[in-house]
């Protein structure tokens, strides 16, 4: 996590920029004067309370929702639909319908369908590029499997093999861990890990849980309408910008990952 | 020996309509199942009366204004429920009674009694004519050839909207075409099964082949093996038998369901 500060960089090189954006949802104000930088090769956390704006940031920064005031540069552009191609959504957990008959391979390939096109199917190279990444993130011996068997963490998996098939240079992700275990939590930050430091690959992360984000986040924004905080992440437990962003009854779990692998030892070892 | 059934003009333009359109409505029900549509096919359907009658009041043809309606009320329905201000169920609630009323009013003013209510409430395959069938194969084969292009936009957005969207995928216009061959199949169905009855065929398909599989090009096959096994056994039944066929074909597809319902069950 010793990583350089990019914050402090002022060259063009930022992957995601908001510049003072305000944005409003039925008559009220939800994001206000909004200053954020995302950079290459970084995991950028964005924490705050229900009802703090995040999932509106996120749909500001994909360009689902157009700013009232302030400008959005996704990749130095406006965000539109072809930069929209070079980023990796994954939504907050749906209750996907564990009955919708696709299989591990099938969810993957839909990934592929935006670079493919209209009217084009998937052919032999677009199941290799999934296989590839179903290999990734450890899911290749399920590609036939039914997609609605697999446990929460699996399926997050597969989720994440989904935005990794189209390239991109940018995972959104909102609320990655909701409803699945915490070993499995682990794993999925550790695979996130492993994508920026092997591929370059940025992420933008976002949860009310302030403790898993200061552990694994380059950088966090503390946001709760306005950012009250960005930086590294140490700082932002500070009980100040605690208070502002979350109110005064509010209490941190700090998660500790030594913890968690020596659970997973014990179910090796069971 | 050929049996009488087949020697029968009009058996054999029941058995050419039943076979064209097990197909579409099987294809369209797996879309149906998957998106949660049950209720807007029943709505769309009942529209479809308030467009027989007023192409029966307009001295027109029934089936050209029927199509008009469904698609402009399965529409208004997906418009206003994607706009937030109504849910859905509400919107086909108010939409399909407004539909139904304005056919009674139209039949009415009509003063025409020739017009076959009864046939089209619940199928008439006497009434299915050459120019039906030409009409069956035309828009039929339009259902399936456009549904046959845009079929991985349509999977995706049935199975993550929202991903989807974000993949650059047409959800608003995915939503509404799907509406508008929904809209077309039915009522080119409606002199096989009836406007009452052939929402059935918009489910129960899709409802019983999911039950069998967990793979959708299987799904698909299942689908439309039950539709055409519902549709072309319950003609059989019914000429032999002498009852109404729509709901001898309803009644046999009902009958399929709880079988693959069961299969299911004892396989899980």
């Amino acid at each position: 996590m010793n990583r350089p500060a990019p914050l402090l960089r002022q060259d063009n090189t930022a992957i995601v920029e908001l510049n003072d954006v305000w944005a409003r949802y039925n008559e009220k104000w939800v994001l206000k004067s909004i200053f954020l930088a995302c950079y290459p090769g970084e995991i950028l956390g964005i924490v705050g309370p229900n009802g703090s704006g995040k999932t509106t940031l996120l749909n500001v920064i994909m360009g689902l929702i157009p700013p009232e005031k302030g400008t959005v540069r996704l990749f130095g552009r406006e965000p539109d639909k072809a930069s929209r191609l070079e980023v990796g959504y994954l939504p907050q957990i749906s209750q996907a319908d564990r009955s919708f008959p696709v299989t591990v391979l099938d969810v993957v390939l839909m990934g592929l369908y935006g670079r493919l096109g209209l009217f084009r199917r998937p052919n032999r190279k677009s199941i290799e590029t999934a296989m590839e990444q179903l290999h990734q993130v450890n899911m290749a011996d399920h590609a036939q499997r039914p997609f609605g068997i697999l446990s929460g963490g699996q399926q997050q998996r597969v989720h994440i093999a989904r935005a990794l098939a189209s390239r991109p240079r940018l995972l959104i992700l909102d609320e990655p861990a909701t409803g699945i275990d915490s070993v499995a939590q682990e794993d999925f930050y550790e695979l996130l890990a492993k994508f920026r430091d092997e591929q370059g690959i940025s992420a933008i992360l976002v949860s009310h849980d302030i403790g898993v984000i200061t552990s694994h986040a380059d950088h966090v924004a503390c946001l709760n309408r306005e950012i009250h905080y960005h930086g590294e992440p140490e700082f932002c437990l500070s009980s100040e910008i605690q208070r502002k962003v979350f109110g005064d009854h509010m209490k941190v779990m700090v998660h500790d990952p030594a913890c968690v692998s020596c659970s997973k030892r014990h179910q090796n070892d069971s | 020996m050929i049996p009488d059934i087949f020697k029968l003009t009009f058996m054999q333009h029941a058995f050419a309509a039943g076979a064209m359109l097990s197909v579409v409505l099987a294809v369209i029900s797996f879309f149906v199942v998957l998106r949660r549509l049950s209720f807007i096919g029943v709505g769309i359907a009942h529209s479809a009366f308030g467009g027989v009658a007023l192409g029966a009041l307009l001295g027109i043809s029934p089936t050209i204004t029927a199509i008009v309606f469904a698609v402009a009320v399965s529409n208004a329905i997906g418009y206003i429920s994607s706009r937030g201000k109504l849910s859905a169920d509400t919107a086909i609630g108010i939409f399909f009674s407004l539909a139904m009323a304005l056919g009674v009013i139209f039949i009415g003013l009509s003063k025409a009694y020739t017009i076959d209510l009864f046939g089209y409430l619940f199928g008439n395959i006497l009434a299915i004519t050459r120019q039906d069938l030409i009409s069956i194969a035309v828009l039929g084969g339009l259902v399936l050839f456009s549904t046959f292009l845009l079929f991985k936009e349509l999977l995706f957005v049935a199975f993550d909207r929202e991903v989807a969207f974000v993949s650059g995928m047409s959800v608003n216009f995915l939503d509404h075409f799907l509406l508008s061959i929904l809209s077309l199949s039915v009522v080119i169905s409606i002199k096989i099964v009836g406007i009452i009855l052939v929402s059935a065929l918009l489910v129960i398909p899709g409802a019983a082949a999911m039950q069998l599989t967990k793979r959708y090009p299987l799904m698909i096959a299942a689908s439309i093996a039950v539709s055409l096994v519902a549709t072309i056994g319950g003609l059989f039944i019914s000429y032999y038998a002498d009852i109404a066929s729509g709901a001898t074909i309803v009644t046999l597809a009902s009958v399929l369901f709880f079988g693959a319902f069961m299969i299911g069950r004892i396989r899980r």
